[in-house]
């Protein structure tokens, strides 16, 4: 990988155990990847300066307010949508930092996972047609035993 | 193409779904050959991390071929066999000069704690994960890297996630020869982490869980002793008898929020969802570590809060480390412990399933059902192929 010389390859150490292999090969906090912990500047060949290019937006993308703007890169292919997508907007209005932005967004999973079943019978007609009988059966059966 | 989605809690479903196109300059489209479930998936699976929307496809452990590139890709070509970091991240950004390329401040709109991670839902940035035909793969110069030829592509595979994340564990422990070092979860990321133990110098690692097969794998892959939980009365107690009454030098969770152990917690933090999970795993990391010790926290919470010991913490001075793994960063060392035989990560994995029975796969994988340790899935393009 370019730019990314570890410097020491050495496995060579002292071996105490030595039934174990490697032991000890990374005792050297030379042989460390982190150290130092945080490496200034990384090991990589970037072709950019910070920020790096903006991906076009085409579709909405939520925004944490403790953010000054958009990430460089973001996933599009679930942008929030439908009741669900209503609850994931307004949890946006909060910090991550308030406790309503979580619960907002974990009540806005449910209810997506109803519209998703919802999705589901609406392009199959075969399961809708089976589950609308099925409560059709039920509810006549209970009926009946009065 | 086929694609690992989320439904509902407990229930993924492989359908066909539009292919990834490029977005960003920047941008590959990577073809599959191998991907991993996770641990980690397994918290989306059981619907315990916010802002999981129906659709999300899965998976942030894969390998694959380079199959399209951006424009301005410069370090990789169509046809390079890479694997991929479950980070994504830029390489520019004020954390990536630092080398914490999980903490990728140009990568995740939706959250400010969280990187961009695939597949991981939109807290992680809402990008298509690898358990899929195809993915698309952002600051595609800096994240992929080309598999050596001299690496098998099972053994690339564990180094997306696993192995790297066990291994930072271990590092964060700051283990210093001789130390003994406890780790809580027998699973593929713990099983790397005692492994990783022994590299800092380590003298003793003690791995707990409560599945004897997994116990019994880690004796022989880690070269440790073991604990089954279930079979002692109070894991901190135990732990110091070990220990001449000490406590561990280094304490490391690697189960996260859906650690069984407490039905407190299981009640508190997975069924009502009150905390972030259940954390009786860090709770008895903290309880175990000796004073002055070091907790190493790589498992997976919520980012709600959680019931943790945080006073006994600060009264044993203890030093609490954690962190999302920085893959990039250990890769060329971690190679280096493969060539040298000192690890074959692929000995981990127990199961290699078609991509068409993912269901199954998580479901082998989550109830551990014959003695499942770690399974990969394999796409229908590379069934048959080395």
């Amino acid at each position: 990988m370019a730019g990314t010389d570890q410097g020491s390859t050495n496995m060579d150490t002292a071996r105490p155990h030595p039934d174990i292999p490697g032991w000890g090969s990374d005792l050297p906090r030379e042989n460390r990847p982190a150290v130092p912990m945080e490496r200034t500047p990384p090991r990589l060949d970037v072709p950019w300066d910070d920020p790096p290019p903006r991906q076009p937006m085409t579709v909405e993308i939520l925004r944490s307010i403790e953010r000054p703007d958009h990430s460089r890169t973001f996933g599009t292919r679930l942008p929030p949508k439908g009741v669900s997508g209503m609850i994931r907007r307004a949890a946006f209005r909060y910090s991550e930092n308030d406790l309503r932005h979580w619960l907002m967004l974990m009540g806005a999973d449910r209810v997506d996972i109803v519209e998703g079943m919802a999705g589901d019978l609406r392009r199959s007609p075969a399961k809708a047609a089976l589950l609308v009988g099925g409560i059709g059966l039920a509810a006549w059966w209970l009926m009946r035993r009065d | 193409m086929l694609a690992t989605t989320y439904r509902r809690p407990r229930r993924m479903r492989i359908e066909n779904v539009a292919e990834p196109e490029i977005e960003h300059p920047n941008d590959a489209i990577i073809r599959v050959t191998r991907t991993c479930i996770c641990g980690s998936d397994i918290h989306i699976y059981n619907g315990l991390v916010p802002d999981t929307r129906v659709g999300q496809i899965v998976g942030h452990e894969f390998v694959g071929v380079v199959e399209e590139v951006g424009p301005s890709v410069q370090n990789l070509k169509v046809g390079d066999r890479v694997l991929v970091p479950f980070n994504i991240f830029c390489g520019s950004c004020f954390y990536c000069q630092k080398e914490l390329y999980g903490n990728c401040q140009n990568a995740n709109s939706q959250s400010s704690a969280v990187g961009g991670f695939y597949g991981y839902t939109h807290t992680a940035g809402g990008y298509d994960g690898g358990q899929a035909e195809y993915v698309r793969v952002p600051f595609a110069d800096v994240g992929p890297m080309v598999i050596p030829d001299d690496i098998h592509i099972e053994d690339a595979v564990m180094l997306t996630d696993a192995f790297p994340t066990g291994y930072q564990a271990a590092e964060m422990g700051d283990i210093e020869e001789g130390d003994t070092v406890v780790v809580f979860g027998a699973g593929p990321v713990g099983l790397f982490a005692a492994k990783s133990a022994w590299f800092f110098g380590a003298g003793r690692v003690i791995v707990v869980d409560c599945e004897d097969y997994r116990l019994e794998f880690a004796r022989k892959f880690a070269h440790c002793e073991t604990v089954n939980f279930k079979e002692v009365d109070d894991m901190a107690v135990h732990l110091k008898k070990m220990t001449d009454w000490l406590g561990a030098d280094v304490c490391i969770d690697a189960v996260g929020c859906d650690a069984t152990g407490s039905l407190l917690h299981s009640l508190t933090g997975k069924l009502m969802m009150l905390q972030g999970g259940s954390a009786i795993a860090l709770h008895w990391a903290i309880n175990s570590a000796r004073k002055g010790g070091r907790v190493s926290i790589v498992g997976v919470y919520g980012p709600t809060f959680n019931a943790i010991p945080i006073g006994n913490a600060m009264n044993k001075g203890l030093t609490l480390r954690m962190n999302q793994a920085s893959v990039k960063r250990h890769l060329p060392r971690l190679i280096e412990h493969i060539r040298a035989g000192h690890v074959s990560p692929r000995e981990i994995i127990t199961h290699r399933i078609p991509l068409e029975d993912v269901a199954d796969a998580y479901d082998i994988f989550v109830n551990k059902r014959d003695n499942c340790i770690k399974p990969v899935l394999i796409p229908p393009s590379a069934q048959g192929a080395a």
